[in-house]
């Protein structure tokens, strides 16, 4: 179990640190697009570890006889699925409803969306 | 068939939600029942919308494909975010909107992709053109050997990805 509580320490070190990452990159970064990078992704990646963190206690105890514990490892990899699903997904969403309602990327090098009409 | 698979899958998921309530296996004897039933319901009600025309998704290798894939794309995600990361803390950016062609033809695939490049950060699928099957991603950083030929290469952006998606679902 010793060995398990210092990894599980490990990860839940890794996930704090790019969600911490991801609300610094909110308040830095200039525009809405860059604003997603940082809001949406680093937290996802934060995310992923901080549910791994609670599998590998959950199916931990498991291991060890706790069956009541095995609803709260199978619900932590459902919400990885869902959240990977749904957080690329409401991204795109998001973005897609910037552009069209005319938010200009700043600093932009290029812009192939640009002369694109709306349709 | 198709209504075999959506009860199936309904089952699995219900099972899994339940999972740990009972001493038959991990599950109880009432679990188990109602589960079947709603599967039966779920299945008869939704098994031309789970399902459409195209049986593909069917095929064994197609899900061990995905399964693999899995890794490359944890590592490209690792990787990407500790550069993102990077950008946070400096500040260095270069942003622009790029189009792409990744010649994939079914929406699952393409759906795969976007999603694979909106998960790996730097990288954010903003449109797409359903004639042409392009994607418009903006890109945190970029790459200016990238802006200078029109179609633009896809590589620096998501690597092999398309070739994954097109293996998966094409």
């Amino acid at each position: 179990m010793a060995a398990l509580n210092i990894v599980t320490y490990i990860f839940i070190g890794i996930g704090l640190f790019f969600n911490l990452i991801g609300v610094v990159g909110l308040h830095r970064f200039p525009d809405m697009y860059t604003k997603l990078h940082a809001a949406t992704k680093c937290t996802t990646f934060g995310s992923i570890f901080l549910i791994m963190a609670v599998i590998m206690q959950a199916a931990g105890i498991w291991a060890q006889g706790g069956t009541s514990q095995s609803v709260m490892c199978v619900h932590a990899v459902l919400v990885l699925v869902a959240l990977l699903v749904t957080n690329a997904t409401g991204a795109h969403a998001i973005a897609r409803a910037a552009h069209r309602s005319g938010e200009k990327p700043a600093r932009a090098v290029v812009d192939d969306l640009g002369g694109k009409e709306n349709d | 068939m198709k209504f075999l698979i959506t009860t199936a899958v309904a089952y699995v998921v219900y099972l899994l939600l339940t999972i740990g309530s009972g001493t038959v296996f991990l599950w109880s004897n009432a679990e188990l029942i109602i589960g079947a039933v709603f599967a039966v319901v779920v299945g008869a009600l939704l098994k031309n919308r789970f399902i459409g025309k195209d049986l593909r998704m069917l095929n064994p290798v197609r899900w061990f494909t995905f399964l693999v894939y899995l890794f490359p794309l944890f590592f490209a995600m690792a990787k990407a975010n500790v550069d993102v990361a990077y950008r946070v803390i400096t500040g260095r950016i270069n942003p622009a909107i790029v189009k792409i062609n990744p010649n994939l033809k079914t929406d699952l695939s393409l759906t795969i992709l976007a999603n694979s490049i909106t998960l790996t950060p730097g990288t954010l699928s903003v449109d797409v053109d359903e004639k042409t099957n392009e994607l418009y991603v903006h890109w945190i950083n970029v790459d200016p050997e990238v802006l200078k030929d029109m179609p633009r290469d896809y590589h620096p952006i998501c690597h092999n990805f398309p070739d994954w998606a097109r293996r998966i679902a094409g």
